[in-house]
């Protein structure tokens, strides 16, 4: 079965039918409509331009790989991954003689992502409430959207019934601590924060504790912003986490946050941090805007980082599991709905 | 790691097109190519390595850049110098009005560093320039974004316009203009909310500001790790605001900031600052120069390549290599390789002309260096016989030459154990891919050949 038929089965069919509505599929439906209004403005630099393409063109040719590797390439998935996937896609094709360029962009939405599965062990992208308090540690450079993130991840699992904290950490960037405190008072949670330069791993130590003691669910630590390349700082950051390893029963989940807009850089960062700490999974941040967010392919492909959480808009309510297949149908549905 | 990838392929082009008598539009097309590859690397957009790269070719046709003598040089000459070129303006400096405040708005994406670059203009401006600054805070939407500005201001010990964040920001910014004209101040620095461009509701209360306080700089921040969206990004702030120029935030991180190209490219306003650090003073004046090389991802890493195509002699080279593979390598072997390297200069000459070198330091270099005198002087000092079959080198030989060369038995020591590692390394290439590619492994990897 195709890809884009696969999908069009698994999100349109059910409408039709018209099923009954439990709260469970209403809420399903919720997520999908999510991902397909925060990827609208991705969706019509992807897809429509694939679709425009397959348009102008009878059957495929040079001219047109050339055109799709521009394609992937503006939606940042990078040189190297791009020019693989292109070669491999022509060879494909011409052994097969394929030169209908629809079919040839359906395919080339499945390879893009073929890797991605490949390479996923089976990974749960909520976290998962076996012992207490789950510890979660909030790393990145700077102005990806950590604090935020943070708020959405914390109103998420408060709707889940979780007792939740929050540890403001980052006590280098001036209101850091202010913004993270505003957002615990709206959510109504307790916040520990420490003074301003304090070392940031006894603020660590003390939320842990906390955490520890008071029987929280789930204890959220925001981190400062820091680049890759600063040595003191990353140093700092495996200071936390030893810090909240030690103190905590099982190792923490570590999300690294990586904005939409980002370039190639991203794979340098996603290598630094894990290098430094065990980063469990990536928060893709600002994705409603018009970037592409290539980039998260590329990290799976060289580093085997899955995406966990995906940002799609600036509601606290914005912030989706990720889900490969609402992503692809997002991202693609105006094709789709050619098939 | 991006360079080395790069260099290398430099490298080779140049070799294949040294081989030829003069450049065809063939092999220039082949090192375009290159070109095309670090460019979107480093994440400028495809469209505008696409005209960039057309450019170049029609300047190089243009030049008779086929007659040239080194024709090789001259692409790669033109190739930066169009890039300096199209990122480069002598509008770099901001301009100040002289009997009025003169106004700075700052927009951008969020996350890209308006509040922080608004500090850091504000103690340029008060600290460098003696300049009487006001700040304004219109950013009522992200939490604590005022808090910030406040604590920054306080820092600097610079006034701020402060209504919280019940406050309109266009009538936040209108009274910020009104008090700095009351109370004639040279500068008011207006930082603004993070938006996206394709948000109409908050593009249009920047055209608002726009209208009514008349900034005479709109300045927008870009992050030097952002990718190909840059483009459409720049494009609409531009399209909406008429901007009059960008600030580069996160320069200090390990991005090549092909935006900075791509903004250009795309609005024609210059970069006038790039943010260097977390410090409040680190505000830098942008250098067009710098950054073409950064985007490049080479430094001078073109000369070097020159220095050592021209200096190496290929016989010699190609003679040694073979030895090598062949696992005859000797101390002349290594005495000759070492002249070779030397013939390129000083080690910490070549060294400063490769990016991405911070590690070693002066210190460092200059032991290096004596080292390789050592060597040579310690070799020297041996008998050719010495020299081809350094396994016959007992004690009595050792102390001889020890003393010949001035130096103590535990330098042949060193010269005989250098030797044993290089020749174990050659057996170790030769058994990964047959042969030894010399020099460009050297110093790369950030690794001392001797």
């Amino acid at each position: 079965m195709g890809l884009f038929k696969f999908l069009k089965e698994k999100f349109t069919k059910k409408k039709e039918e018209k099923v009954e509505l439990t709260p469970e599929s209403k809420k399903e439906e919720e997520s999908l409509k999510k991902y397909n209004d925060g990827l609208e403005k991705s969706r019509k630099n992807f897809s429509n331009k694939l679709d425009e393409l397959a348009k102008r063109y009878k059957s495929a040719n040079q001219e047109y790989f050339e055109e799709l590797e521009e394609i992937l390439i503006e939606a940042d998935c990078g040189v190297s991954f791009t020019i693989n996937t292109i070669e491999n896609l022509l060879e494909y094709t011409k052994e097969n003689s394929i030169t209908n360029p629809k079919e040839i962009n359906e395919m080339l939405v499945d390879r893009m992502f073929l890797n991605y599965l490949k390479e996923g062990e089976d990974i749960k992208n909520e976290l998962t409430f076996d012992h207490k308090p789950v510890i979660l540690l909030m790393t990145g450079v700077n102005g990806v959207g950590k604090t935020t993130t943070i708020a959405k991840l914390a109103k998420r699992y408060i709707a889940q019934g979780k007792k939740v904290m929050l540890v403001a950490a980052d006590t280098f960037r001036a209101g850091a601590k202010e913004q993270l405190t505003i957002w615990a008072n709206r959510l109504e949670i307790p916040i520990v924060t420490g003074e301003d330069n304090e070392d940031p791993a006894s603020v660590a130590y003390k939320g842990t504790k906390k955490g520890i003691d008071e029987e929280f669910d789930l204890v959220i630590i925001d981190t400062a912003g820091r680049l890759q390349n600063k040595k003191n700082l990353m140093e700092e950051l495996r200071k936390i986490y030893n810090v909240v390893t030690k103190l905590s029963e099982k190792t923490p989940e570590c999300f690294l946050v990586i904005d939409a807009t980002t370039g190639q850089n991203g794979v340098l960062q996603a290598k630094a941090f894990k290098e430094l700490i065990n980063i469990t999974g990536i928060v893709i941040t600002k994705m409603d805007g018009t970037s592409k967010g290539g980039i998260i392919l590329a990290i799976r492909e060289e580093l085997g980082i899955p995406v966990r959480f995906i940002g799609l808009g600036e509601k606290d309510s914005d912030l989706e599991e990720f889900d490969l297949d609402k992503y692809l149908y997002g991202l693609c549905s105006s094709l789709i709905k050619d098939e | 790691m991006a360079f080395e990838a790069l260099s290398e392929k430099f490298s080779k082009v140049i070799k294949k097109i040294k081989g030829e008598s003069h450049l065809s539009e063939k092999n220039m097309d082949e090192m375009l190519k290159e070109v095309r590859i670090a460019l979107l690397e480093a994440d400028v957009n495809y469209k505008v390595v696409r005209d960039f790269v057309n450019g170049v070719k029609e300047k190089a046709l243009g030049e008779k850049v086929f007659d040239q003598l080194n024709p090789s040089e001259m692409v790669v000459k033109i190739v930066r110098d169009e890039l300096v070129n199209l990122l480069g303006s002598d509008a770099c400096e901001l301009t100040y009005n002289k009997n009025k405040p003169t106004i700075v708005l700052l927009v951008g994406l969020q996350g890209s560093g308006k509040t922080t670059t608004a500090g850091k203009l504000a103690y340029l401006m008060k600290n460098k320039l003696n300049k009487r600054v006001l700040m304004a805070a219109c950013d009522v939407y992200r939490p604590a974004a005022i808090d910030q500005l406040d604590q920054i201001a306080k820092q600097i010990n610079v006034p701020l316009v402060n209504f919280g964040t019940k406050e309109n920001p266009v009538n936040i910014a209108l009274k910020a203009k009104e008090q700095a004209y009351n109370d004639h101040y040279d500068v008011l620095i207006i930082d603004t909310a993070g938006r996206l461009q394709i948000d109409e509701a908050l593009m249009e209360e920047l055209k608002n500001i726009k209208e009514k306080v008349a900034p005479d700089e709109i300045l927008l921040l870009t992050d030097a790790m952002a990718g190909q969206d840059s483009v459409n990004v720049a494009k609409k702030f531009n399209e909406d605001l008429t901007l009059t120029g960008a600030i580069m935030s996160k320069m200090d991180g390990d991005s090549r900031g092909g935006a900075a190209l791509s903004i250009a490219h795309v609005t024609g306003v210059p970069i006038k600052f790039i943010g260097t650090g977390e410090k409040i003073s680190d505000l830098d004046i942008f250098h067009p120069d710098r950054m073409a090389e950064r985007i490049l991802g080479m430094g001078d890493v073109l000369t070097l390549i020159d220095k050592v195509s021209e200096n190496i002699d290929e016989k010699d080279a190609k003679k040694s290599v073979k030895k090598m593979v062949e696992g005859n390598f000797t101390l002349e072997d290594m005495l000759k390789q070492m002249k070779q390297v030397q013939k390129l200069g000083s080690l910490g000459g070549i060294l400063k002309l490769i990016p991405g070198m911070p590690k070693v330091n002066d210190a460092q270099l200059s032991a290096a260096e004596k080292e390789m005198k050592n060597f040579e002087v310690i070799i020297n000092s041996m008998t050719p016989e010495e020299r081809a079959h350094p396994e016959i080198l007992k004690n009595s030989r050792k102390v001889r030459i020890a003393k010949g060369s001035g130096k103590t038995n535990a330098d042949v020591n060193k010269v005989l154990k250098k030797y044993d590692q290089m020749k174990l390394m050659m057996k170790q290439m030769r058994g990964k891919n047959g042969k030894f590619n010399f020099p460009s492994g050297m110093g790369i990897n950030g690794k001392m050949p001797f």
